[in-house]
């Protein structure tokens, strides 16, 4: 097996960084794979590339469009009082569009809890990932309805689940694959090192997909990591490469490559999108305690969104139509979604003693029916 | 031949391979449980039958571990995962507690975790540090869990059988000093379901609840006081989650005295939630406090401690003194 770092190799046109004043000051940061520029320009690189038909291009720009309006949506239902909590992917949408698109079918996904761009990929209804968040339940979904497992919570944990469910698939000589997402922060938990492990001795065919928003809450990546994360691959025995998170094209060709590599069984691969947290950590952080706003707006001027829109405008792919129909889909969505949550009804006392095993326990029963008995001490026998 | 006589750890091992046999789903994952057989022999064999596919040396790193058994669980298997020692599963725990126990009820029930952890547990072989712990009430404590330990060979197969068969995740306690106790094993006959309590001994003046290694010194204790002319009843407990109540509990209507003997500190211990609910089910019954003689509120002691800090014979007759007494 070959071990390569193919981020160090420079694009034929590099791009621009913009650093703002007042920025963090960082190391010289490595190349990373770019198939458009910040401006909007296609650029060529030597490992990797996509071939996309203007159609396709632009289902990328609506995926990445209606996320950022899911997700606007969510973060204003919370301040409305109707969600408990919010994770914006607010600056992620080409990191989860691009490696969401790159799946097929019959692969697998194992999210973090910010993975909404890669849900609606999966085709995982938006208003299934707000239970959680409004607090009805803690999932609930079936996660072989769309091969998208539940989210988790716990940081890192699911890259082990997706290593091992890459395990199965390989026993049962099946050619998916399946990818892992997680965080710079994740990065430094003990369990994303053993699922790098497990994977790379028993070749499983999974993908990480680390998205390096450069923010684990307060923490920046500074406090996690001395060399670049995608580097690290090597020493566990397989390839890493750093793509520019905020290019829906590299996502895609990327991950695209590492899910090719996985199928042809061999191994894992590591994908560090290089990307922003533009948003808070969630609706309850308060990024101005511990970041400068000038870091923020640098970012801003690589907005995933505006750089597609910018090429496909000046290529011709799209017309005014187009984004004017987007729109109008955007705020539908909007009032889909908005709806959705205020019709969503509060679980029945009961359901606390539901789906705790399979197979039943006594002591819930015991429990359930007292609970029961309790409830319905405070009926006066006529049906209230 | 259906019955055989067999140490514990060849029945747990008898258990595995068939299950292997009866369902290719099933697989072993661990530390040197492949070529080696396990530091106790428990998979002795199965490497060799099945295959690396099946038999699984893992890194060792008992996240990794449990974690990725959650994975080919979520794939449709069945992994029966093997902690070398009770006091190394902690690496584990988060994995255990916060996805294992809770992925079913977080999906709302349209998944199944039927993921087994093997956990050879307890002291008595005379073991460095971390080698002798009896952690089960650690896992008793979490919903969604289920924990069990069997105290004889023909249980340790039986009960190994259900656990794979069960679609929840279970811990397995094996009491490591009696893995080498012979008893008849049938493999034709299931004795009964695998969280329901037996009585291994009757008698009229006192209950001994046990489980996992110290009914055997709960059944010594019995015999030994009837010898004194105390007819003391023993109820092998057999799994800590769920807990039989319902049979602890009839036989405490009987005899109208309860003692709970377990390896593990009695501080927050199994044997705190038996004198809690028995007392509330049993308030006009018992003629004594329940009493509890377990390990002490310190870590597990060096070796040439360790039969002073187990409850042995002579402490658990003392309990049924002091119990008698009152």
């Amino acid at each position: 097996m070959t071990v390569e770092s193919t981020a160090a190799r420079k694009p034929r046109r590099s791009s621009k960084r913009t650093a703002g004043a007042g920025a963090r000051k960082t190391a010289a940061e490595p190349e990373l794979v770019q198939l458009l520029t910040p401006e909007g320009e296609r650029v060529e690189h030597p490992d990797y590339d996509v071939d996309l038909s203007p159609e396709e291009l632009r289902g990328l720009y609506r995926d990445m469009v209606l996320t950022r309006r899911f997700d606007a949506e969510a973060t204003a239902l919370q301040r409305q009082g109707e969600l408990g909590l919010w994770a914006s992917l607010l600056g992620q949408e080409a990191a989860q569009i691009g490696s969401g698109r790159a799946l097929r079918d019959d692969d697998y996904v194992f999210p973090t809890y910010r993975e909404h761009g890669v849900a609606w990929c999966r085709g995982v209804d938006p208003t299934n990932l707000l239970g959680m968040f409004r607090g009805v339940n803690h999932g609930g979904w079936d996660p072989n309805t769309n091969n998208f497992h539940l989210y988790t919570i716990v940081i890192g944990s699911q890259t082990l689940h997706a290593t091992g469910y890459a395990m199965g698939i390989a026993k049962d000589g099946a050619d998916s694959a399946v990818v892992a997402y997680f965080g710079d922060g994740a990065s430094s938990q003990g369990d994303v090192a053993e699922a790098f492990t497990f994977s790379a001795v028993y070749n499983a065919p999974v993908v990480f997909f680390c998205q390096n928003n450069q923010w684990a809450i307060s923490e920046p990546t500074e406090k996690q990591m001395r060399v670049p994360l995608y580097q690290r691959a090597q020493g566990f025995g397989f390839p890493g490469v750093r793509v520019d998170g905020n290019d829906v094209l590299a996502c895609l060709a990327v991950t695209r490559s590492a899910l090719e590599r996985a199928r042809r069984g061999e191994g894992p691969t590591l994908v560090e999108a290089f990307t922003y947290r533009m948003g808070a950590h969630t609706t309850s952080d308060d990024p101005t305690k511990y970041r400068a706003d000038e870091e923020r707006e640098a970012w801003e001027a690589k907005d995933p969104i505006l750089r597609l829109r910018s090429y496909l405008e000046k290529a011709g792919h799209a017309d005014a139509a187009f984004f004017e129909e987007l729109e109008t889909e955007s705020e539908t969505l909007g009032k889909r979604v908005r709806e959705a949550v205020r019709a969503m009804p509060d679980p029945e006392p009961m359901a606390i003693f539901e789906n705790i095993y399979a197979d039943g326990h006594a002591l819930v029963d015991e429990e359930r029916a007292q609970f029961a008995a309790y409830q319905a001490s405070f009926s006066d026998g006529e049906g209230n | 031949m259906a019955v055989q006589k067999l140490p514990i750890a060849k029945a747990i091992n008898e258990s595995l391979r068939k299950a292997m046999e009866t369902d290719p789903k099933v697989l072993i994952m661990g530390e040197d449980v492949g070529k080696l057989g396990g530091v106790f022999r428990v998979t002795d064999g199965l490497f060799k039958d099945f295959g690396e596919d099946r038999v699984i040396d893992t890194p060792l790193a008992e996240s990794g571990i449990v974690g990725t058994a959650i994975g080919l669980a979520l794939r449709g298997y069945r992994p029966v995962v093997e902690i070398q020692f009770d006091g190394f599963v902690f690496p584990a725990y988060d994995q255990i507690v916060t996805q294992l126990a809770k992925m079913h009820a977080r999906a709302l029930g349209k998944i199944k975790l039927p993921v087994v952890v093997r956990i050879p547990y307890g002291g008595g072989i005379g073991a460095v540090e971390h080698h002798s712990e009896s952690p089960e009430a650690l896992f008793a404590h979490v919903a969604g869990l289920k924990v069990v330990s069997p105290s004889n060979a023909s249980d340790a197969y039986w009960m190994m059988q259900q656990a794979i068969q069960s679609d929840d995740p279970v811990i397995f306690f094996e009491p490591k000093r009696r893995y080498w106790d012979k008893g008849e094993v049938d493999t034709e006959s299931i004795p009964g379901p695998l969280h329901k309590a037996r009585t291994v001994r009757e008698g009229s003046d006192l209950t001994l609840v046990a489980y996992g290694p110290m009914v055997k010194v709960c059944l010594e204790a019995a015999a030994a006081a009837q010898e004194e002319g105390k007819s003391i009843e023993v109820v092998d407990l057999r799994s800590m989650s769920p807990i039989d109540f319902d049979a602890v509990q009839a036989s405490v209507e009987r005899t109208r005295r309860l003692v709970v003997v377990h390896e593990a500190p009695v501080f927050y211990g199994a044997g705190a939630e038996i004198a809690a609910r028995i007392t509330e089910r049993c308030f006009y019954h018992l003629e004594a406090p329940v009493l509890r003689v377990g390990g002490y509120h310190a870590p597990y002691p060096p070796a040439r401690l360790e039969e002073e800090y187990l409850p042995g014979l002579d402490r658990v007759l003392d309990a049924v003194d002091r119990s008698l007494a009152y």
